[in-house]
């Protein structure tokens, strides 16, 4: 039914349109709820939505012994689950003033770098996926497979690994790269050329891999770099300039791809960075395409840290892990014929561990940018107030500044750019 | 005060800040300083703008409940005396006396050009909490402070968008104080009659799994840290 009046003026009305761009659209990364308000084509506002992945985290730390929320970390950012412990396990043993063993210092920062590979393997695949590109999903898919098997191999979990602890790393690496068996679903001739690269140790797989990975980046490299398609999504959408990507609290290779040279492996470092040889790389103009390209040599200079640690570990081998049991658990076999091993087991099962009074900030350079612990204890058990201060969060707030006067596909590109995910932003 | 960095940049804070500092302290290697509420954006206007400071990244920004500082759920040392019970102490969380307010709002800042990291905090005495933003000072608070008013109740005078941030749509109260239960008032199902999502109160009940336990007596208690001064 039309309205009378509408016939009496003959200009309509042009009034702003609402989209509501997921939380179930496929390039919402997750659980994004973005109501755009639009002018035509054109964004003019874009206002996130976000908590529907909320879970507590931060809350629900406060409630059980320290060791116990390491699993939580894991959970956060779901896809560099490694490094979120790390900023944790830092944070504690900051508060105790306890420095784990070298050895395990190079195997965490081995697998933090795994980590950032892992993790800039996946933003790759599903950045190039939300804009068009859907070959280099399964590329990136590939590799990641193989990172996947090392989580496994050392934590005994593909994911969520639970391998860093106050103290050192749970375990030592294995001797032996866990192989395939033949089944049904694989035949012994398909088995036997899966395993051919898994028969020696898992450090000789981790170096192969090293050595392999630089030309598997090329490879991603052809099909994306001077792709004539790619360019135009990407070049000059969603610039920040140095000065604005300051005042947004942007971190990491966001930060980096404007220009300002900061890493925190390199400023503020942490376990054994100050003795590894690694560059830093940094985008000129601010644009999603340079933080693609600070992304991909990213990548590169991992798997040169990942070939020094691998080096270094193979010729010192050591204690992985703290010999103090009011801290670590005690060996297994202790336990059973010695008492207080057995005490120790029993109270840092229960109880824990308290930590004393104070409060601290640790931060490690997590793939998505700074990822802060801030952990106050009161000197219980437990910690008495977490804060993750999650590198996405701020880069997802700077959506709107980053996405106005952008057309509605760029922005699908703009999402992916900042590599979001929920786990860490809501918490 | 081993490191000359942290000696250099708690003196330029101190003459910065001048009587607007509360107090200031260098423990494990990080320098936190106290402001009053009311002065938190003049001091924050002087820590991002000086020139021997820069500060010139708020990296994070979250609020503090201090209802139960301190507090442990069972104490061990009568325990010791009258014999262990398994029984947790879930008297009402009381404000201990010294604390100068209940909540507290901590800034993290980073000096990109003097690498060096500082925590301001402020404790708020107010009911409610009210404290001035600092959405002018660093853009990226918005979202900070809108989550530390969603999780705390924490007001933000001049936020120009305080809404609720990571809770539900139609969410009461405010999750992270101490005082709200873990487990939350309500819960939602799938309602087969009314063929929709409905809130009802919740029916799981929470238990204390590992009691709160405080013992000074630990092996890593820490040296006091040192107060560097005390207006």
């Amino acid at each position: 039914m039309r309205r009378h009046d509408q016939w009496l003026n003959p200009m309509p009305e042009i009034r702003n349109m609402t989209l509501n761009f997921g939380p179930q659209h496929p390039a919402a990364h997750g659980v994004l709820r973005l109501i755009l308000e639009m002018d035509g084509e054109v964004i003019e506002r874009a206002d996130p939505h976000i908590g529907l992945l909320h879970r507590g985290t931060e809350k629900l730390a406060e409630s059980k012994p320290f060791n116990q929320s390491i699993g939580y970390m894991d959970r956060l950012d779901y896809v560099s689950m490694m490094c979120n412990e790390h900023a944790y396990v830092l944070a504690i043993e900051k508060l105790l003033g306890v420095t784990p063993p070298v050895r395990a210092q190079y195997i965490r920062v081995m697998f933090d770098e795994i980590t950032r590979v892992l993790n800039h393997l996946m933003w790759l695949g599903a950045h190039g996926l939300d804009i068009g590109a859907m070959t280099i999903f399964l590329y990136c898919f590939r590799e990641r497979e193989d990172l996947m098997d090392c989580y496994e191999a050392v934590s005994g979990t593909r994911m969520h690994a639970t391998y860093y602890r106050p103290g050192g790393v749970y375990r030592d690496l294995p001797d032996q790269m866990p192989q395939y068996a033949a089944s049904k679903w694989h035949s012994a001739a398909e088995v036997a050329k899966l395993n051919d690269g898994r028969q020696g140790s898992m450090l000789d797989f981790i170096d192969a891999f090293a050595d392999r990975f630089p030309g598997c980046v090329d490879e991603y490299e052809t099909l994306l770099t001077d792709n004539r398609i790619w360019k135009q999504r990407t070049v000059d959408i969603g610039i920040v300039s140095p000065e604005r990507a300051l005042q947004l609290g942007f971190t990491g290779p966001m930060l980096r791809g404007s220009g300002i040279e900061w890493d925190l492996r390199k400023k503020q470092p942490y376990e054994v960075y100050p003795k590894l040889d690694f560059d830093i790389p940094i985008g000129v103009n601010g644009d999603c395409y340079d933080r693609y390209l600070v992304r991909i040599e990213e990548m590169r200079q991992s798997a040169r840290i990942i070939k020094q640690c691998v080096g270094w570990l193979r010729e010192n081998p050591g204690p992985v892990i703290l010999d103090d049991h009011k801290l670590t658990p005690p060996k297994r076999e202790d336990m059973k014929g010695n008492m207080e091993s057995l005490i120790h087991h029993f109270k840092l099962f229960t109880e824990g561990y308290c930590a004393p009074a104070g409060e601290v900030y640790t931060a490690v350079e997590h793939p998505k940018g700074e990822f802060g612990i801030y952990l106050v204890s009161d000197g219980a058990n437990k910690p008495y107030r977490l804060k993750v201060r999650a590198a996405g969060f701020a880069h997802l707030a700077a959506i709107n500044e980053m996405a106005s006067g952008h057309m509605l596909a760029d922005v699908v590109a703009i999402i992916g750019t900042m590599d979001v995910v929920f786990g860490e932003i809501d918490r | 005060m081993s490191d000359p960095k942290v000696e250099i940049i708690t003196t330029r804070v101190s003459a910065c800040l001048g009587t607007r500092l509360v107090s200031q302290i260098v423990d494990r290697g990080e320098l936190t300083i106290v402001v009053r509420p009311e002065d938190i954006l003049e001091c924050a206007q002087i820590l991002r703008d000086d020139e021997a400071l820069a500060f010139s990244q708020l990296m994070d920004l979250s609020g503090i409940d201090y209802l139960s500082y301190g507090q442990a759920d069972w104490q061990t040392q009568s325990a010791t005396d009258s014999g262990f019970s398994r029984g947790v102490n879930r008297a009402q969380a009381q404000l201990p006396k010294d604390r100068p307010g209940r909540f507290a709002v901590v800034y993290h800042l980073l000096s990109l050009s003097f690498n060096f990291r500082i925590r301001m905090k402020a404790y708020l005495h107010d009911d409610p909490p009210r404290i001035d933003s600092v959405v002018g000072i660093w853009a990226c608070a918005d979202w900070y402070e809108r989550e530390a008013f969603d999780l705390f109740g924490i007001l933000f005078n001049s936020h120009p968008d305080l809404r609720r941030l990571l809770t539900d749509y139609g969410f009461i109260g405010h999750p992270f104080r101490k005082d709200f239960p873990l487990e939350g008032y309500v819960e939602v199902r799938y309602d087969l009659d009314k063929k929709r999502v409905v809130y009802q109160p919740v029916t799981i009940e929470s238990r204390v799994l590992v009691p709160k336990v405080i013992r000074e007596d630990n092996q890593f208690a820490a040296p006091r840290p040192v107060v560097e001064s005390d207006a």
